[in-house]
């Protein structure tokens, strides 16, 4: 039968009322709020923190320019590095978290193994060393590489610090990454999965649509937790020759010989761009629509 | 006899060591309405779920619509022309009542979305919440969900439809507006197997009881004919406890 012949017939009188008739609400009541404890949509009130400490960094700056502008100046390209640093590495780290996560659950065995061997064994070495080793490492393994099987691009393989960096940040955060998307995906009833595949679709279509947008408010907090870690953690690059904030705070520091100045006002601009990112995070959990 | 649109011989399902369904055989033609019912763990639902594959059954065979499950090329075909209706709603949490109900129908039926939303809204109108239709499921009853639930596996045109147990979750004052719903459904023609045990909707609507009890079918006949005067021990036990209450 054609869907439209469906509703020519409204005959529905199984229980003598037609379906989903409502009854009337009661008529509203003005309600008296206890003192306090009113709805209300105020600021959330950690901005204030955050507002402190970047007053607390622009008088400094103000009052004692020397050193503390001048040492800005020199630390300001390695500041937008270390911001460059986080944001690029952090899209891969979605990416390749998303889908080592999807390794994990698969069905296949085989995908299962290779995403459960590459979380445990990156989770088993300190970043630092991860770090190291794709800067001095990696080049001499990917030459080797490339002499073995006369392959000339690969044999004279050169990458700058920076590319190894981020490769590097991008394969040991992905793997923490992935375990969260991976809880995140099974944190959701299978009956949302079982509705998709009803409907007739796809697998993918169903994660696609149905399940990561739901997992994705789930997994919101602790991403943003690994988003704060990742940018402090960016420090570390400053030990495989990247320009970034610290390395520059230690240039600055080995010329002037002022290392109170030079490391409280490193300190202070990581803390703000934590503070600042904790609270964006925050406004993006409050931010939920159903 | 025409062929039937679902055609089921010798199911068997084990869940690990348990035999859920030990050798289910049953035909349903276009336009009936089956009620199964039976004590729970009788394997009412997984033979229901095997029919749309979301539950893999481990020998027999199970045609639907003409094409045998085991063989499909691609499962999806069949689960479009199959609507299901759960428990326990499961309407996407994430969308409004409306992308509920036009999702599939965009993705899967490759509609337009004026068309998907015209459907929609056609469809809203039938399971009477048209006004609900920017509300997310959670601000809706019970009674509302399962309705927009039904709407939403009717939205693809389904040729047949499954209801596992579609008023167990709700308040007795909400399972009469999903009833009426589904006898209106029934009352047009649509092919339903229904897992349910009201006997007040099997009466009105259903051309076929069947009730099962341990993986098997015990007895099948007109719902008023079993209810009143079954023959098995087990139907008898089984309806004796159910009908006090």
């Amino acid at each position: 039968m054609p869907l439209k012949d469906l509703f020519k017939n409204p005959g529905r009188v199984f229980s003598g009322r037609p379906a989903g008739t409502t009854v009337p609400p009661p008529p509203s009541v003005e309600i008296q709020f206890i003192p306090g404890a009113e709805p209300t949509a105020r600021l959330d009130p950690w901005w204030w923190l955050v507002a402190a400490v970047a007053v607390f960094i622009i008088l400094l700056l103000a009052l004692k320019s020397d050193p503390y502008w001048r040492i800005l100046r020199f630390v300001a390209d390695g500041l937008w590095i270390t911001v460059l640093l986080t944001i690029v590495s952090f899209v891969f780290i979605l990416i390749l978290g998303l889908v080592g996560g999807l390794g994990r659950i698969a069905k296949n065995p085989v995908i299962r193994l290779v995403a459960t061997l590459y979380v445990e064994i990156v989770r088993g070495v300190p970043l630092l060393v991860q770090l190291i080793w794709w800067y001095f490492a990696a080049p001499v393994v990917i030459q080797s590489f490339g002499r073995l099987i006369h392959f000339s691009p690969l044999a004279n393989y050169h990458s700058s610090a920076i590319f190894l960096a981020i490769v590097g940040l991008v394969v040991c955060y992905a793997a923490y990454m992935a375990e969260i998307f991976r809880a995140g995906i099974q944190s959701i009833h299978k009956g949302q999965m079982e509705a998709a595949r009803s409907q007739g679709m796809s697998y993918l279509q169903a994660m696609w649509y149905i399940i990561l947008p739901q997992a994705f408010r789930v997994v919101l907090p602790p991403v943003g937790n690994e988003f704060i870690m990742l940018l402090k953690d960016t420090s570390l690059v400053s030990v495989v020759a990247v320009e970034d904030m610290t390395r520059r705070g230690r240039e600055f520091m080995a010329a002037h010989f002022n290392p109170i100045e030079v490391w409280t006002l490193i300190a202070l601009l990581y803390l703000i761009m934590t503070l600042f990112s904790a609270r964006v995070i925050s406004w993006l959990e409050k931010r939920r629509t159903y | 006899m025409p062929e039937p649109i679902i055609h089921i011989e010798n199911v068997h399902k084990y869940f690990g060591h348990i035999h859920a369904l030990r050798g289910v055989s049953l035909d349903v033609q276009v336009g009936e309405v089956v009620v199964i019912l039976g004590p729970s763990g009788s394997g009412k639902s997984t033979l229901l779920r095997c029919i749309n594959h979301l539950e893999v059954y481990n020998s027999g065979k199970i045609v639907v619509d003409g094409i045998p499950l085991k063989s499909a090329q691609d499962i999806n075909i069949v689960r479009r022309e199959v609507g299901m209706v759960f428990q326990s709603f499961n309407l996407y949490a994430h969308l409004t009542v409306m992308n509920n109900l036009t999702l599939a129908q965009r993705t899967v039926r490759k509609r337009e979305c004026k068309e998907a939303e015209e459907i929609a809204m056609t469809l809203l109108a039938k399971v009477g919440i048209t006004d609900k239709a920017d509300c997310y499921p959670s601000q809706l009853s019970g009674g509302q969900q399962q309705r927009v639930a039904i709407a939403r596996a009717l939205a693809m045109n389904p040729k047949m439809m499954l209801f596992d147990e579609p008023t167990s979750a709700l308040d007795p004052e909400m399972i009469k507006e999903v009833l009426d719903v589904m006898l209106a459904l029934a009352k047009e023609g649509m092919t339903m197997i229904v897992v349910s045990h009201e006997m007040g909707f099997a009466r009105a609507a259903a051309s076929r009881a069947i009730f099962m009890d341990e993986g098997q079918i015990i007895e099948e006949g007109k719902p008023d004919k079993l209810f009143t005067s079954p023959t098995q021990e087990r139907t008898k036990l089984f309806l004796s406890k159910v009908l006090q209450i």
